[in-house]
């Protein structure tokens, strides 16, 4: 073993492990800490393999840096840090401890430089994931066993994958792969799972949303980025991918207009800003890669301060649902203004982060002509700043008033909002220093006329858009997406039937630990429930049979 | 010195012999219990000494009595059997100081010290097998180690226990006869019932009148696969395991089954391999079947236990199979995986046991119903149940992954990619049948049953933190796991024909 560097993972993972066995009063101080230590670890990995270790006959290096790996790091141990600040007063302390081993095995997802190193991170973060999922209490029970049983499920496409590069090529290394065999296949289908492509991505609203006020801020950070970096390790301008991503940009638009929950409504938009990503990695140039990286930079930064605003009102209030809330503008102020810089960003305002992030993965398609793909990607901008940029806020904070009158949350929470805002703006406003750490050099300016001017369009006639459907918008909200509503509005209940049939077939096929299990007991238990046939106490005679039945079928094959 | 170091292969049977003949006269339970704790504690250390010795310098050959093999009995230790020999003996070391105090628990005063005479027995048995290198003197320990082993599992106190052992000690004993038959055919065939001089008698000039051999290879085969409990000969298993008393369960389920495996493995490739060309037979096909099936449907099964106890005994089933499925590939990768999972399946199933023979042992009952939120109550017990739940599953970080990684590996190098994800995917299965119980265990609000229950005391915490720990240890260092069993596979392949 040669090592040159603390792995970074390390301090985080070790940490989450002790903290729940850390006296009270050392708590806090060990939450804010941790993930500074780490940051500071981060900057230290230099560029080329930093650790090795023999393993199973290989050499593995569970540490190698470069810039991209340090970008994805550092923004992986920042929000660590702004969500250890804002969950400093979450009563589990499991959930903090399964978050930092999350946020450990995010972390040692991009410094690994080999398939089996990052193979066993992986696992690591969906083991811990469920855990801050489960630690919200027994209504997420259900919602964590599936979610368990999904990711297991894409560890076992991974492995089999892996297995079968290392017998076919003999190399673990993690670097670009042609997509030009089954394993390959495998592989590129498990990283999707954990990007929440469809058809495999209901697991993503299924169970975020049932995780803790806090909890959710760290689920929507680390499993779908680490996946958007092991694609742009991997995968870049494999020409699927492009498809993919426009799929879950525009299933993610679809489904968080129709909700009427205001985390669910967050957690498609994972799944629709992660499309852009995945798109941008499909297109493959150095911009888009470039934009891809800035935009997965930008776009954890933000998404943790929207799911901080809304965790803030789900703290106060105890509701989630739009139509229970409204008004909070009053007495929430701080919290408000901190989801509309969200909003902002997420929308791509101009002078925010999403901006100069977003408009590059559009632009790469500009630049390689890919005219529909441009079109699609500034019509779910648009989208996006409906449902995310406008909905959200509009029906949490402003509207009807709800009556309610929630005070802004604890100074802790406060402090994280606003450290996560400000970077959201100063991003934005100087993005100089997320450029200069791309993996790429950047000849990108965000800044122009044309680029400002068309998104400020786009905004405002979104804006318009919203503020003209409000009123249906609003009745669908306030009956709660009644299903017979919908049959009245066909292009709608189009969709909603897509969304029943791709959750059924989701249901049937993969969701093993739960409800398929069940749907398929009444088969399977009649021979291997308690009394079926084979899980019986067999008389010795019918043992004695078997053991002839044995002999004989040996010595027939045998002799044949 | 010369006393011993040139006689260990003799030691290492002999003193647990005379162990338990001691314990018979000395019949209180205390001074039993030292007389198998110290002998427990003796044999890794041999075992340890003779392994060292063998990768040092090779094969060791052991005249008993000094008589000559052919003619008298041989000791013989390879990397293989000093390997299982390290194995049996290490486990047994680990898991004695929980006897103890569980044994006092769960066997009635007066059949204590009988209880600690079985055990020794049933080691002398099993490390016998391991060490010779004589057909029929495997025979007389496997019947040493099985005639122990039925009053072993009768002792439990549950009255169901007797019947198990019974039905036991009917299918056992059919499938020693089917053993000592192929012995029986070799022996006609040859002349000769030392291992080595079988397969050089036997030799190429056999193979164009090889029906006998054939038969003898099927009797043997059937013999050993109900000895390890190979689906679907399996099934006098799991109520062994689940009446049997606790630490019984735990000891049969690392060492028992491991020993008739490395028996298979021993005929397979150390006697008929080298005769025949045994990859044409279908043996290994068979075998593939059986274990993929066993895989499948035991782990099915298990899903549906409600016994704790029970329900790892159908993993057993499953796990099994993953290590006959890396005997039935039959190339390197894949008889490495095999031999590893030996180790590694014996590991955390003698800790996932241990786990419930403390819960035994502070609830008086393993159903899970009655079990819920115990992991609040005995946190550090249930903690290395968790971990080798994972191992069970195969998580990576444990060493279930490093024995999935071989066998899947193994399968590419046949070329069978569904063998892959069958490998894989049933391990989907195994989440399913842990995490149900995890689930109860751990987030479930606890029950009035388990109020006054917690962690057990230090004797019985220890053993179970080491295997728990080995567990977790054996999926980053490999080198004492996977390395020597590729050095043992690459062995058993280079002598086949």
């Amino acid at each position: 073993m040669t090592a040159s560097v603390l792995p970074p993972a390390i301090v985080l993972i070790i940490g989450g492990l002790v903290l729940p066995m850390l006296p009270v009063r050392l708590r806090g101080f060990t939450i804010l800490a941790l993930p500074l230590a780490t940051l500071l670890l981060v900057w230290q990995v230099p560029d080329g393999a930093a650790l090795r270790l023999p393993f199973l006959g290989y050499e593995l290096t569970p540490v190698k840096g470069d810039a991209l790996s340090r970008l994805f790091a550092t923004v992986f141990a920042g929000v660590a840090f702004a969500g250890g600040l804002f969950a400093l007063n979450q009563s589990r302390v499991v959930e903090l401890a399964a978050a930092f081993c999350y946020a450990g095995g995010a972390i040692g997802v991009v410094f690994a430089g080999d398939l089996i190193s990052l193979f066993v991170f992986w696992e690591l973060m969906a083991i811990a994931s469920t855990l801050v999922v489960w630690s919200a209490g027994p209504s997420a029970r259900g919602a964590g066993l599936r979610y368990a049983a999904i990711h297991l499920l894409g560890g076992v496409l991974l492995m089999a994958g892996i297995a079968g590069e290392v017998a076919s090529t003999g190399s673990l290394a993690l670097g670009r792969l042609e997509l030009d065999s089954l394993s390959r296949g495998l592989i590129l289908a498990g990283f999707l799972i954990n990007a929440g492509a469809w058809p495999i991505s209901s697991w993503l609203p299924d169970a975020y949303p049932e995780s803790s006020w806090s909890g959710m801020v760290f689920l929507s950070a680390f499993t779908t980025k680490a996946a958007v970096y092991v694609l742009l390790r991997c995968f870049p301008g494999t020409e699927l991918l492009i498809y993919v991503g426009l799929f879950m940009v525009f299933y993610g638009i679809v489904y968080a207009i129709l909700e009427n929950d205001m985390r669910r409504i967050l957690a498609y938009s994972i799944v629709s800003q992660v499309g852009f990503m995945v798109t941008g990695i499909g297109i493959g140039t150095e911009l888009a890669l470039n934009g891809v990286a800035a935009h997965a930079f930008a776009h954890i930064a933000y998404k943790a301060l929207l799911l901080m605003s809304a965790g803030s009102v789900l703290y106060m209030t105890g509701k989630r649902k739009c139509t229970e809330l409204g008004g909070l503008f009053r007495s929430m102020p701080l919290t408000t203004v901190c989801g509309i810089v969200g909003a902002l960003s997420i929308s791509s305002f101009p002078l925010t982060s999403g901006f100069v992030s977003k408009s590059m993965i559009s632009e790469a398609a500009g630049v390689q002509r890919l005219e529909v793909v441009w079109y699609l990607l500034a019509a779910a901008s648009a989208g996006t700043s409906l449902y995310a940029g406008i909905k959200f806020p509009w029906f949490v904070f402003f509207q009807k008033d709800s009556g309610l009158r929630p005070a802004d949350p604890p100074w802790n929470m406060r402090a994280a909002m606003v450290l996560c805002a400000a970077l959201c703006i100063g991003i934005g406003v100087l993005p100089g220093p997320l450029y200069a750490i791309l993996p790429y050099p950047v000849a990108y300016v965000p800044y122009t006329a044309s680029h400002v001017v068309f998104y400020l369009q786009l905004l405002l006639f979104s804006g318009l858009a919203f503020f003209l459907m409000r009123g249906w918008l609003k009745r669908t909200l306030t009956i709660t997406l009644d299903v017979d509503w919908l049959h009245r509005r066909p292009g709608l209940a189009l969709a909603r039937i897509l969304n029943r049939a791709a959750e059924t077939a989701w249901n049937g096929v993969v969701d093993s630990s739960g409800r398929a299990v069940r749907w398929m007991s009444s088969g399977v238990q009649r021979y291997h429930g308690l009394d079926g046939i084979l899980a019986r106490t067999w008389p010795t005679g019918a043992m004695a049979f078997w053991m002839t039945i044995m002999l004989a079928t040996y010595l027939i094959l045998s002799y044949l | 010195m010369n006393a011993v170091w040139p006689h260990l292969p003799a030691w290492q049977v002999v003193i647990p012999l005379l162990g338990a003949a001691l314990v018979a006269f000395l019949r209180h339970s205390g001074a039993a219990f030292a007389v198998a704790l110290a002998v427990s504690w003796l044999m890794p250390l041999i075992a340890g000494a003779m392994l060292w010795q063998v990768l040092a310098t090779g094969p060791i050959s052991y005249h008993l009595g000094s008589w000559p093999p052919p003619w008298g009995i041989e000791y013989r230790v390879d990397v293989l059997s000093g390997f299982v020999l390290v194995l049996v003996s290490a486990v047994g070391a680990v898991v004695m100081p929980f006897a103890r105090r569980s044994v006092a628990f769960e066997v009635e005063d007066g059949q204590q010290a009988w209880f600690y005479c079985m055990y020794l027995l049933c080691l002398t048995g099993l490390l016998g097998i391991v060490i010779t290198g004589d057909a029929f003197n495997a025979f007389v320990f496997l019947e040493v180690s099985s005639l122990s082993t039925y009053v072993l599992v009768a002792l439990g106190r549950d009255r169901r226990a007797l019947l198990a052992a019974f039905q036991y000690l009917i299918l056992g004993t059919i499938g020693a006869t089917f053993y000592i038959i192929g012995v029986g055919l070799l022996y006609l065939l040859t002349g000769s019932l030392n291992m080595v001089d079988i397969a050089a008698r036997l030799g190429p000039e056999w193979a164009d009148h090889s029906r006998a051999i054939v038969a003898a290879l099927a009797f043997i085969t059937v013999g050993v696969s109900l000895k390890l409990a190979l689906f679907p000969l399996h099934a006098w298993l799991p109520n062994a395991y689940a009446y049997a008393p606790s630490w019984v369960t735990v000891f049969l389920s690392a060492t028992a089954t491991k020993v008739a495996i490395y028996l298979l493995v021993r005929y397979y490739f150390s006697i008929f391999g080298v005769a025949i060309e045994f990859r044409d037979l279908p043996e290994t096909e068979i075998i593939l079947v059986l274990s993929v099936a066993a895989m499948f449907v035991a782990s099915l099964i298990a899903v549906f236990q409600t016994d704790l106890k029970r329900m790892l005994a159908y993993s057993s089933v499953a796990q099994i199979g993953y290590i006959t499925l890396g005997i039935g590939l039959a190339n390197q990768a894949g008889l490495t995986g095999g031999l590893v999972h030996i180790v590694n399946h014996a590991l955390m199933k003698a800790a996932l046991f241990l786990a419930v023979g403390a819960i035994f042992f502070r609830v008086r009952s393993v159903r899970l119903p009655d079990l819920a939120g115990i992991g609040r109550r005995m946190p550090v017990t249930m903690t290395a149940f968790t971990i080798g739940c994972l191992g069970l599953v195969g998580t990576p970080g444990t060493s279930g992954f490093i024995s999935k990684w071989y066998l899947a590996l193994g399968a590419f190098d046949k070329g069978w990619w569904v063998l892959v994800f069958l490998i894989v995917g049933s391990s989907l299965i195994a989440l399913v049948y842990v995490g149900r119980v995890l689930e109860v265990v751990w987030l479930r609000e606890p029950s009035a049953a388990i109020a006054d229950a917690s962690d057990p005391p230090l004797s019985m915490l220890l053993p179970l933190v080491v295997l728990a720990a080995a567990t977790i240890y054996f999926g980053f260092d490999t080198g004492w796991t996977a390395g020597i069993a590729d050095i043992a596979a690459r062995d058993l392949l280079g002598g086949l024909r």
